[in-house]
């Protein structure tokens, strides 16, 4: 019998360990022959940890499992059981989603390269291995494939600049620093199936020239750079990275960094600094990283999730990929459900979709069953959406043409005890307390934010315009995002939720 | 541990390290794994052995949360504070850490039991509010959850 209980980090903060443990234990004082795997996670976190039985009908689904609840579980041969969910592939939240970047996660063993191979691993670096540099990067081009780490930059751009640089040594560097709250897509991919990201920077190696590759995980990961290590210790051995990629003759050797606690080293600039043992102070551009990265040699810097999409669109084609998705954005999105929810998780789909069938139809509303009051989208720099903006479509442009942002695709619920002042004044505090320090209207700005907003919820009205006038001081005069986006979520907040405002002032008035 | 172990130690990892491209960050943390925090002693050791001055060695690791200049408590418990969490009641939940344990946010419990820190996110934001227990991570933590686990752990 073959039993998955997955090893992914929210599995294991639910208790995952506990059992796995369990599932061991019980089978063997029933003297039953079983084979643990442990998986990562299939993204419906809701129902983690959930185990899953190999039957002749699929894999079958049960969670959130306990260790209490695993003698019961033996006791009814895996079969009816009040913590049943049916064949894994047919609950609906798996059942409607366009599996691409994801498609194996959670089916298979991370660490085992032959089941990576047996579900289509490995094949677009194969393919990849027999094209030329220009093949390569015009296949990155044709796919459409923007960068999923919120600035949306075409990849295959990116890399063309990389491949016509001239230079002795180029890098590919990944982030993986994936700071954004609402955020695990890049933590969950590295933890339930590293070798695409691998597969995937090999490929992008190939395309530009560079031999040598490190993926900066964030220190906040443990788990995830467990992982990484391990699959890189098992490709290398396997000949799969290292002096001879797959017997090409070919080399592309990768490596993990890992990240100290700074949200700003996300930023790429900053990251390249930090990765050169530097403080993570953002670098003006140009210089671009794609001329004057690591070290100041070429690098392509790409998200997590844009690498490890790279191995479908060359298995399958970039027309393949193309075909998904909605306007200039193309393909597949993981969106990340997060906060209040009903049904948190992960869910790959085509973009397009509306934000209210996001949080409606698949996140099901929130877990409190209250009202959802606003959905924060894209992370900390990312705006708060009001139902009034729920038709809005899942896509690049048209989130900005909303004064808002995609960023890594996570999305915050929260219900209608959120009080929106304070979620104005914390992006202000976060900005503060992450700041690099470069620029003086994200330094100081966001210092004033907080000051500014604590004055609002004081009742002086008067603030409510010194707000707005510093929000555009730093959307216009800061270096980077941080500064420059932080007055997303404040705006957004005064502009949609003035009444948390304006009650605040009116209350202590009083 | 005198001042010398900790040269040594330290001569000892930078000597391990040193040739990495940007070996700066992955000797701090390794000095901070011997020792549970990065002692001053430390600090000119690194900078000879890698050409940098004190000042540059002491400007990386102040740049970054994660380095200490004193060892933490016997344990360490980071809360998660980021929005997906503050909507699950992440803010009650630190209140009531904080109220329990009568410090704030990166401060150590008189008896040197825990050590108290934020952290901002840790991937776990479908099931917040989230923590990291000494390097373990846990969702859904309640105030009842918390009890238990700063019980145990003698706080
Ligand atoms: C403050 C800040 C934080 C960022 N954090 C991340 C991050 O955690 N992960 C990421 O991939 N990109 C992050 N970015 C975007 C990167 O600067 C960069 O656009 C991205 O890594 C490029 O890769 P992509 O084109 O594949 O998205 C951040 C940007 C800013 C300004
Ligand atoms: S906006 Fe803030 S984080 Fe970005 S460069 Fe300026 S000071 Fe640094
Ligand atoms: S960019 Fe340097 S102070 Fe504004
Ligand atoms: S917001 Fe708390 S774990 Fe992500």
């Amino acid at each position: 019998m073959k039993i998955y209980v997955p090893r992914d980090a929210a599995a294991k903060a639910l208790g995952a360990d506990a059992v796995a443990a369990a599932v061991l234990a019980e089978a063997k004082a029933r003297g039953l022959d079983v084979t643990l795997v442990r998986n990562g996670s299939r993204g419906m976190v809701w129902l983690e940890p959930l185990v899953e039985v190999e039957t002749d009908a699929g894999r079958m689904a049960f969670g959130p499992v306990t260790a209490a609840d695993v003698a019961s579980l033996f006791d009814a041969g895996f079969g009816s059981h009040p913590l049943a969910q049916g064949q894994t592939e047919a609950i609906p939240f798996m059942a409607r989603q366009t599996r691409l970047t994801f498609a194996r996660c959670g089916r298979i063993d991370p660490l085992s390269l032959a089941e990576y191979e047996a579900h289509g691993g490995l094949k677009g670096l194969r393919r990849a291995l027999g094209m030329s540099s220009e093949q390569i990067v015009a296949e990155v081009k044709d796919s459409g494939l923007r960068g999923r780490g919120g600035a949306g930059f075409p990849t295959g751009i990116k890399w063309d600049t990389v491949a016509r640089a001239k230079a002795d040594q180029k890098y590919i560097v990944c982030n993986a620093d994936e700071g954004d709250s609402a955020t695990f897509a890049d933590r969950m991919l590295m933890e339930g199936d590293p070798f695409t990201l691998i597969e995937g920077m090999a490929i992008a190696g190939l395309g530009v020239g560079a031999t040598r590759g490190y993926v900066y995980i964030r220190s906040e990961y443990p788990d995830a750079i467990e992982a990484m290590e391990a699959a890189l210790d098992i490709a290398r051995a396997a000949g799969v990275i290292g002096a001879n990629v797959l017997g090409s003759g070919r080399a592309f050797d990768m490596w993990v960094r890992v990240g100290a606690g700074a949200y700003v080293c996300g930023e790429e600039t900053s990251l390249l600094n930090s990765l050169e043992g530097k403080r993570g102070v953002v670098r003006a551009k140009p210089p671009l990283p794609a001329l004057e990265g690591f070290l100041g040699k070429p690098t392509v810097v790409n998200n997590v999730i844009s690498l490890a999409t790279v191995p479908v669109i060359f298995e399958r084609g970039a027309a393949f990929y193309k075909d998904f998705g909605l306007g200039r954005s193309r393909g597949t999105i993981p969106l990340q459900i997060a906060g209040n929810a009903k049904h948190g998780g992960l869910y790959e789909t085509a973009f397009g979709l509306t934000l209210g069938q996001i949080v409606d139809d698949i996140a099901g509303g929130t877990a409190s069953g209250r009202p959802v009051k606003a959905v924060q989208v894209g992370g900390p720099l990312g705006a708060y959406f009001p139902r009034a903006l729920f038709d809005t479509p899942f896509g690049y442009e048209e989130f900005a043409g909303k004064e808002g942002l995609i960023g890594h695709a996570g999305l915050t619920l929260f219900d209608d005890t959120a009080d929106m002042l304070k979620m104005a004044r914390f992006a202000m505090e976060f900005c503060a307390i992450e700041s690099c320090g470069k620029c003086t209207p994200c330094r100081i700005g966001a210092v004033r934010g907080v000051e500014t907003v604590d004055r609002i919820a004081k009742g002086d009205a008067s603030a409510i315009p010194i707000l707005t006038d510093l929000c555009n001081t730093m959307k216009f005069g800061s270096l980077c995002a941080l500064g420059g986006f932080t007055p997303y979520p404040v705006m957004s907040a005064l502009t949609h939720f003035p009444d948390d405002f304006h009650a605040a002032h009116l209350e202590a008035a009083e | 541990m005198t001042a010398n172990a900790v040269a040594q130690r330290t001569d000892d990892i930078v000597d391990e390290l040193a040739t990495l491209e940007g070996p700066l960050l992955p000797i701090l943390h390794a000095v901070q794994h011997a020792f549970g925090f990065v002692p001053q002693e430390a600090l000119p050791r690194i900078a000879e052995k890698l050409n940098l001055s004190r000042a540059e060695v002491h400007g990386v690791m102040s740049f970054y949360h994660d380095f200490r200049t004193e060892p933490a408590g016997r344990h360490v418990v980071k809360l998660c504070r980021a929005e997906a969490c503050q909507a699950q009641g992440a803010d009650a939940l630190a209140a009531h850490a904080k109220a329990r344990l009568g410090v704030d946010f990166h401060e150590t419990t008189a008896s040197g039991a825990v050590t108290l820190e934020p952290v901002f996110c840790l991937g776990l934001c479908a099931c917040g509010p989230a923590a990291l227990v000494d390097g373990k991570v846990v969702g859904r933590v309640d105030a009842a959850r918390l009890d238990q686990i700063l019980s145990e752990m003698g706080a």
